[in-house]
C-alpha cells in the first residue's frame, strides 16, 4: 500500500508516494532521486544516511518517511549554493577530509547540524557531532580539523 | 509482505491497537523498529504510532521525575533539571540516534543496549502504561523480568529525584566517545553520616535485561566509599548476574573488569 506524503527537501517542495512503512533513505534515493544521501548499514550504525529533519541530524535509514511528512528535509545535494560549495565541503577538501568518500555525505550533515546550532564548536563538540559516523579511511582526525577550519572561517586554498 | 502503519492522536487508542492486533509494534524513535523493518523482520505486519503530546512530556520541576516513554535523549540533554540523567543519554549513541532514541524504547532495548533502563533500575522507577482501559504502574524491576511478554504500551517512568550527589553512572566500552557497552553501572548511593543508607545499584550488560547488583547493594550498607569500606561489596560485585558472550565482549571478561569498574564508581577514580 502507498501513501501520499509531502515534505520540504532542501527548501523545495516533494510530493511522494511512499510504501506503507518505507524509511526516508529509501524514499529520498528511490522514489525522489536524491542519490546523494548513502546507505551503508540499514541499522542505524555507520551514520552515513545522515540528514537534517527539521535542523536536527537524523540516521534516515531509521526514519519512518511517512513520519516526515510536513516536516524539512536537508541532505548534502542541498548544501552548496549555486557554483559555492558549503564553508564544510571547502574544508573537507582543503582538509583532505574524504578518501574514499563514503562516509561523507553523513560527516557533513553531522557537522552542519553541529555549526548549525554551535557556530564555535570545541574540539570535543566537534568529537562528539561524528561520533555516530564510522570513517574506515581517514583516521577522522581530518575531518576534525576540517569541521574546526569551517567554523573559524578558515578554508583558504594552501598553496 | 506490505505493512500498514496506523498513527492515533490518543495513547489509549494506540494502545488498544497494539494488544488487540497480531503482529503490531509500537514505533516510537525507530532504533529498535525500523532496524527490524529493514530486515525484513517478518513478524511486524503493522507499525502503530502515536502523536499523543503527553508521549514526549517531561515532567522534572519537582521531587518526582516522569518522562514520557517518547522522550528522547536529545530531550533529556536539552533540560537542566536532569542534568543528573545527563552521563547516562549522552552514552545512548551519536547526536542523531539521541535525537531519535526514546527512554521508553531503551527499557525494551536488547543487551548490551539499555543503558537508561539501568540507570532507571538504580533510581528506583516505576513504570507507567497506556492501557485500553486506564493507567497501571508497576516497578521498572518488575517490568524488566517479564517485558519480553509485555502486549501493552509503556506510556511513561517516573521516579523520585535523587537528593544532589548521590547518583552515578559509568559505562565501560571499547571504543571512545561513542560505543556498545560492555557493561554499564548505575548507582544512586545516599549517605548518612558519611555511611551508605540503602544503596541501589544496577548493571546493564551483566544479564539479558539491566538488573539490581543486591548483594553488592548489601554489602555496602553502613559503609564509608573509600577503598577499605566498599571492598565487601566488591568481592560480591558480580553475585546474582549471568552475563552473555557477545560480539562486544566475553561473560568472563565482563566478570572479571566489574569489580574494578565498580570500585572506581564508589570511590572515585583518584583513589581506587
Amino acid at each position: 500500500m502507498k501513501t501520499p506524503i509531502q515534505f520540504r527537501l532542501n527548501g523545495e517542495e516533494v510530493a511522494a508516494f511512499v510504501e506503507s512503512g518505507a524509511n526516508l533513505l529509501d524514499v529520498l534515493r528511490e522514489t525522489v532521486g536524491d542519490l546523494s544521501v548513502k546507505g551503508g548499514c540499514w541499522q542505524g550504525t555507520c551514520g552515513t544516511c545522515t540528514v537534517l529533519v527539521d535542523g536536527a541530524p537524523r540516521l534516515s535509514c531509521l526514519t519512518l518517511a511517512e513520519a516526515c511528512a510536513g516536516k524539512s528535509i536537508e541532505s548534502v545535494a542541498g548544501l552548496r549554493r549555486g557554483a559555492d560549495l558549503h564553508p564544510l565541503q571547502n574544508a573537507f577538501m582543503e582538509r583532505f577530509a574524504a578518501q574514499c568518500g563514503y562516509c561523507t555525505p553523513g560527516m557533513l550533515m553531522a557537522a552542519k547540524a553541529l555549526l548549525d546550532r554551535n557556530p564555535a564548536p570545541t574540539r570535543e563538540d566537534v568529537v562528539d557531532a561524528i561520533c555516530g559516523n564510522i570513517c574506515r579511511c581517514t583516521g577522522y582526525e581530518p575531518i576534525i580539523q576540517a569541521v574546526l577550519d569551517a567554523a573559524r572561517g578558515d578554508n583558504r586554498r594552501r598553496a | 509482505m506490505s505493512i500498514t502503519v496506523k498513527t492515533f492522536a490518543r495513547l489509549a487508542d494506540a494502545a488498544g491497537a497494539l494488544s488487540s492486533e497480531r503482529g503490531a509494534r509500537f514505533l516510537a524513535g525507530g532504533t529498535l523498529v525500523m532496524r527490524a523493518i529493514n530486515e525484513a523482520d517478518p513478524a511486524i505486519e503493522t507499525i502503530v504510532r502515536s502523536t499523543d503530546p503527553t508521549f514526549s512530556h517531561i515532567s522534572a520541576s519537582s521531587g518526582r521525575v516522569e518522562l514520557g516513554a517518547g522522550v528522547t535523549m536529545a530531550a533529556i540533554l536539552a533540560e537542566r533539571e536532569l542534568a543528573f540523567l545527563h552521563p547516562v543519554a549522552r552514552g545512548v549513541g551519536g547526536p542523531a540516534v539521541r535525537e531519535a532514541a526514546t527512554v521508553g524504547g531503551n527499557l525494551f532495548a536488547p543487551s548490551p543496549y539499555g543503558d537508561f533502563a539501568g540507570a532507571l533500575l538504580a533510581l528506583d522507577a516505576t513504570v507507567m502504561f497506556a492501557a485500553g482501559f486506564g493507567q497501571r504502574e508497576v516497578p521498572l524491576e518488575e517490568f524488566l523480568r517479564s517485558r519480553e511478554r509485555a502486549a501493552t504500551l509503556v506510556a511513561s517512568v517516573a521516579f523520585k529525584r535523587p537528593p544532589a550527589q548521590t547518583f552515578r553512572f559509568t559505562k565501560v566500552t571499547r571504543v571512545h566517545p561513542k560505543g556498545i557497552s560492555v557493561l554499564s553501572i548505575a548507582a544512586q548511593l545516599p549517605l548518612a553520616s558519611g555511611r551508605v543508607s540503602g544503596a541501589r545499584i544496577a548493571y546493564n550488560a551483566m544479564d539479558k535485561t539491566p538488573v539490581r547488583a543486591k548483594a553488592a547493594e548489601r554489602a555496602l550498607e553502613g559503609r564509608t566509599l573509600d577503598a577499605a569500606g566498599v571492598a565487601p561489596a566488591l568481592a560480591v560485585a558480580a553475585d546474582g548476574t549471568a552475563p552473555v558472550d557477545d560480539a562486544i565482549a566475553s561473560a568472563w571478561w565482563r566478570r572479571e573488569i566489574l569489580p574494578v569498574h565498580l570500585r572506581r564508581l564508589l570511590v572515585g577514580a583518584g583513589q581506587a
